[in-house]
């Protein structure tokens, strides 16, 4: 292994953060005071606790998963999206580098980046409410598990985007909707049928329902259900990424 | 003859759109030599040099350094191996030393600050050590992308069009520095279309056109064999027509017939030059100056590409 070459991406990955370290931290904290302010005040006061909770600290684990997923995908697909752009990939692709350690490197930055997002949301979501986390360690297993697998996957996007704007549309057109229609603001089990069925089909339910389960120990559906769907995406973006590059599409002509 | 540093074999890229950029190259590079490839613009030398750095596939052949498959052994091979490649391009927003000490590292090598220091005092860099690349000039950018390549200390050195777009007096800093590093044991592989270049460095040169190596021969050598030599003579009196006595030698009048000018071989025994000096007195035209002059590298360059499409 090329321990030296994958730390190398990383130091220079989180340089890149630390550039707009602060503008990084201000957006969550301010979107997420932004939310404690429309649904804990406005409207979670006329709210009933769902399942024995609080609705300020119900929707905690929604709003963390909410900025990881889009965090990942948009640190992850912009980190190899801007190498493709500018050309400076010629330099990693000729690196003693295989393909695995190059994906360590990249995503282990992004997932870095977007825990950290993540976790200052949960210190700023304590200023205004009370967070229990009954299941510590494993909410930060979770969380890496989450990070990493949407960190691939916005890995893959920024391989395959052709252009900027393409590295927007996935996390504005598919995983945002999915994630507001995931029950990341409440519980499916609020929902009519047939609407709660249809819901079952959205994958983001089963992350989001496994992370909160982490916290208050209970969830719309099992937890086992919720880490396999989980892994079974982790292992569909990993299989992605080593088709991408055994085959060099759109990293080798 | 100690065995090639360097080995392509049967080298074949054909790009999707059908273009085959390169159409099975076979080229040996000698340890510590300078070699130039030349060859117009989409001759396939990106092609090859993007080939053998890992970042372009091929589509059929291999390349060996040391003797071992570069795919195979493909940590050891990349790590012998730095590239400059054509375009300048960099992270913009980095500073010079950062992003000089990123490729040491990128390249699996421990840091090392002396060795980065010595690498950007060489290439005058050492005081910008601090500078955003951005705001650096278009000269100093080529200086950077060289202290990339060499940063992880390679003994394969490939210059993708070094002095494309460079000034006179940078282009003769680039001749040392590549110079000295060939005293250093560094093996260098270079492209351009400035014959003058090749001319001034190469110890060998390679001429390649529509992916086929049509030459590979070295410089003096070269310039030997195809070297064309002409004779001028500034004649004292102009002549209206080339008179019938030298005829056989077939001299050409210019100048308004006061510039003779006869082409011969250098390489040949008899060059013809005496006699045709002594058919002329006897024929009684005085000269009162004469030159040779040896064909250059671009003279050939331009007959061998120039030959390979009339026969295509």
């Amino acid at each position: 292994m090329n321990w030296r070459g994958i730390w190398a991406i990383y130091k220079f990955e989180m340089h890149r953060f630390r550039r707009t370290l602060w503008t990084g931290l201000a957006v969550p904290v301010i979107t997420t005071s932004l939310y404690f302010i429309v649904f804990g005040a406005a409207i979670g006061s006329r709210m009933s606790e769902i399942n024995g909770i609080d609705y300020g600290s119900f929707i905690v684990p929604g709003l963390m998963m909410l900025s990881l997923f889009t965090e990942s995908i948009f640190n992850a697909s912009f980190g190899i999206h801007m190498p493709r752009f500018t050309g400076t990939i010629y330099e990693i692709l000729s690196a003693p580098l295989s393909a695995i350690e190059t994906v360590i490197g990249y995503v282990g930055a992004a997932a870095t980046k977007a825990m950290s997002v993540a976790l200052v949301i949960l210190i700023t979501a304590n200023l205004f409410v009370d967070v229990r986390v009954e299941h510590p360690v494993l909410m930060l297993l979770y969380l890496l598990l989450v990070a990493a697998t949407f960190c691939l996957f916005g890995f893959i996007v920024g391989i395959w985007a052709k252009g900027f704007e393409q590295l927007q549309i996935i996390p504005l057109l598919i995983v945002t909707p999915l994630t507001f229609l995931g029950g990341a603001f409440y519980s499916i089990e609020m929902l009519p049928e047939p609407w709660r069925t249809i819901t079952l089909f959205n994958p983001v339910v089963y992350l989001i329902n496994g992370f909160r389960w982490t916290f208050f120990g209970t969830a719309d559906v099992p937890v086992a259900t919720s880490l396999a769907a989980t892994f079974a995406f982790f292992l569909t973006c990993l299989g992605a990424i080593w088709w991408i590059f055994r085959t060099g599409y759109r990293l080798k002509q | 003859m100690s065995e090639p540093i360097l080995s392509i074999r049967r080298l074949r890229k054909a790009y999707a759109s059908g273009t085959e950029a390169l159409k099975s190259l076979d080229l040996d590079i000698r340890r510590g030599e300078i070699f130039a490839l030349l060859g117009p613009n989409g001759a396939g030398k990106t092609t090859m040099i993007s080939i053998v750095c890992g970042i372009v596939k091929p589509t059929d052949g291999e390349v060996l350094i040391d003797g071992k498959n570069w795919q195979r052994h493909f940590r050891e091979a990349r790590t012998r191996i730095g590239l400059v490649p054509q375009e300048l391009t960099m992270d913009v927003f980095e500073p010079l030393l950062n992003t000089v000490s990123f490729s040491r590292e990128l390249f699996g090598r421990r840091p090392d600050p002396a060795r980065i220091e010595q690498i950007l005092k060489d290439l005058s860099l050492w005081d910008k050590r601090k500078a955003i690349l951005k705001d650096l000039s278009g000269g100093m950018k080529r200086r950077v992308m060289i202290a990339k390549a060499l940063a992880h200390e390679p003994d394969i050195l490939f210059l993708d069009e070094p002095t494309a777009g460079v000034d006179v007096e940078l282009r003769r800093d680039m001749w040392e520095l590549v110079r000295r590093l060939r005293e250093g044991g560094t093996t260098i592989i270079l492209t351009t279309h400035y014959i003058e270049e090749a001319e001034e460095m190469a110890d060998r040169v390679g001429v390649i056109n529509k992916g086929e190596l049509i030459l590979v021969e070295e410089k003096t050598a070269l310039m030997q064999k195809l070297g064309r030599k002409i004779l001028h003579l500034q004649l004292t009196e102009p002549l209206a027509a080339v008179p019938p006595e030298l005829a056989q030698w077939n001299p050409q009048l210019s100048d308004e017939g006061a510039t003779l000018t006869y082409e011969f071989d250098a390489k040949a025994d008899r060059t013809g030059i005496p006699s045709l000096l002594t058919a002329m007195r006897d024929a009684g035209i005085a000269f009162k100056d004469l030159d040779t002059k040896q064909s250059s590298l671009e003279d050939i360059f331009v007959s061998l590409v120039h030959e390979q499409r009339s026969a295509a």
